[in-house]
């Protein structure tokens, strides 16, 4: 599926839940507790991203050139929103990645929802998933 | 206005008439304002004299001589004569405004601290205290080369007077508490406390933060040195506190900040400093707030302290028995004497969910450390929930709580999240 498909879909999800915050919360929560379980050993502090109101961990892997993200985090709401973002990047190519224009987020109006912290934390995740599939910059000649 | 239903209890419901603020819907529900301990919500009376002295009145005070000035003066002055007052102090001199307890913290360490700690001294705080109770003395010690000492805790979450009364010593030059906790509601024997900080000759300052608008306050009885209030968090405005010092110690101090106000006559020579207070009042102070202030202590007095310890003390009990009985919930701060907090955990489920989800319900509360990270790790805990209440609060409103915090723990244990 597409980084656009995926978010469309998302945004078409939350749209049957009418504004109701209560439901969307636990809309995100579900989500999230679907996650595949992070192995322990990725649960380290330089796998934390900056930026977040919880611990959020984040470990990326490639095969071939799709990428699949393995994420976590010690409360559920974030975890719910790093899902929703994995549910969008993951089987992706790098290049898609870093190009992509997130959109669902302010299309459903996600800070009214989750509030400025975790709004900002959430903008910290993407900032993170892409910078973590950028290839390093080449050695100065 | 009369409060009370009866002679001792007060009514809620009249009460929360005075509060503009209370009369909304968040997300669809009614407000249900549980961080007072935060900051509490102001009658109208505080939220007039705000626009009546900006409307009528609004001028520097102490140096002009036109009505205007004379009239902003006269405000101001009565509302430290309130204070004085208000916590039964002996002298107007000995009430000095600042923007709130963490000012008035500060400025005792760095004016007491400084000059009267000497290396090798010992400062002594609880494992209760808010941060604000311990940075400034932390710094104190590292400049002087001072010991900072920590008074445990019981298993319930009160200072052990015990261990206390071994930390003392004749090194002990100040000893700082907080009258009520902020995170466990736990109140403290601050009178006791005083004396054992008088007989090794330390000077006690007390953080009254969470007993303005809660509890009795004597400073004459207690025989505190120092005692500091906020405003905000006892239906006054925000921006400012007070400083109570004893007469005879602030006399000793140097001042704090220097400026206008604060001095006699200036010179590139030499400069001479004002009297008590204004010698710690550098600058314009917060008018406006500290003469809306006056209206939060007369709203307090007019309702009656013990009346108000009372209501609270019924919610606490009752919030503590409905929400102790949930499933999976342990409440944390179980002193047998604790202003109107309550704070609790919900086994894998993270404080700032619940937080977050009782929001969607209109539901208001704090989340996190509460700015006591020291006592939260000695706890073995990352941050509690915490319900605090005030003279607005209802037992229906704890109602609401607790039936949102069924639908949370029934929700997440169903999701089997974390």
């Amino acid at each position: 599926m597409s980084i656009k498909s995926a978010q469309d879909e998302i945004i078409a999800e939350v749209s049957t839940l009418n504004g109701d915050i209560e439901k969307i919360l636990f809309y995100i929560i579900s989500l999230g507790s679907v996650l595949p379980v992070m192995p322990k050993a990725f649960r380290i502090d330089n796998n934390l991203i900056q930026g977040c109101h919880s611990k959020v961990w984040l470990v990326a892997t490639a095969k071939s050139d799709r990428v699949s993200f393995y994420a976590d985090s010690d409360t559920a709401i974030s975890k719910g929103l790093i899902s929703l973002l994995l549910r969008v990047f993951n089987g992706q190519t790098a290049d898609e990645i870093i190009k992509a224009d997130i959109y669902f987020n302010q299309k459903n109006q996600l800070e009214r929802y989750i509030g400025t912290k975790r709004s900002n934390g959430f903008a910290a995740m993407i900032e993170r998933i892409k910078q973590i599939v950028r290839p390093p910059d080449p050695p100065t000649p | 206005m009369n409060y009370l239903t009866t002679i001792s209890t007060l009514d809620p419901a009249l009460i929360r008439k005075e509060f503009p603020v209370l009369q909304q819907k968040v997300n669809g529900r009614d407000l249900v304002y549980l961080d007072n301990a935060a900051t509490t919500q102001k009658p109208m009376r505080v939220i007039r004299a705000l626009t009546d002295y900006y409307n009528g009145y609004n001028a520097n005070i102490h140096r002009g001589i036109h009505t205007l000035a004379e009239k902003a003066t006269h405000a101001f002055e009565q509302t430290r004569e309130t204070v004085r007052s208000f916590i039964h102090a002996q002298l107007v001199e000995e009430i000095v405004f600042v923007r709130g307890v963490t000012e008035a913290v500060n400025l005792v360490a760095a004016t007491y601290g400084l000059a009267f700690v000497e290396e090798g001294d010992e400062i002594i705080i609880s494992n209760l205290e808010h941060h604000s109770n311990i940075v400034p003395w932390q710094w104190v010690c590292e400049k002087k080369k001072a010991k900072l000492l920590v008074i445990p805790l019981n298993d319930v979450g009160e200072i052990d007077m015990n261990k206390f009364k071994k930390l003392l010593s004749d090194r002990t030059k100040i000893v700082a508490v907080n009258h009520a906790s902020n995170s466990l509601g736990t109140i403290n024997p601050v009178k006791e406390i005083t004396r054992l900080a008088h007989s090794k000759g330390a000077v006690a300052l007390i953080d009254g933060a969470q007993a303005g608008a809660h509890i009795a306050i004597d400073v004459a009885d207690i025989d505190c040195d120092f005692y500091c209030l906020s405003a905000h968090k006892m239906y006054g405005p925000t921006g400012v506190g007070i400083l109570y010092g004893r007469k005879s110690i602030l006399e000793k101090m140097p001042p704090y900040q220097g400026g206008g106000e604060m001095i006699r006559e200036v010179t590139y020579k030499k400069t001479t400093y004002n009297d008590l207070p204004y010698k710690f009042e550098a600058g314009t102070p917060n008018i406006a707030d500290v003469i809306a202030f006056r209206g939060a202590m007369e709203f307090i007095l007019e309702l009656g302290k013990e009346n108000i310890t009372a209501h609270e003390r019924k919610l606490l009990s009752y919030a503590s028995r409905k929400v102790g009985a949930l499933p999976l919930v342990t409440l944390i701060g179980r002193a047998s004497e604790k202003v109107g907090v309550l704070s609790f955990v919900i086994e894998n489920i993270h404080p700032f969910d619940i937080g977050q989800m009782l929001d969607a319900r209109g539901i208001a509360v704090r989340t996190g450390h509460h700015c006591t990270q020291p006592l939260m790790a000695c706890l073995g805990i990352n941050g509690t929930v915490r319900a605090s209440f005030a003279v607005y609060n209802t037992e229906a409103e704890v109602d609401a709580l607790v039936e949102s915090l069924k639908r949370i723990i029934k929700f997440l244990n169903s999701s089997h999240v974390n």
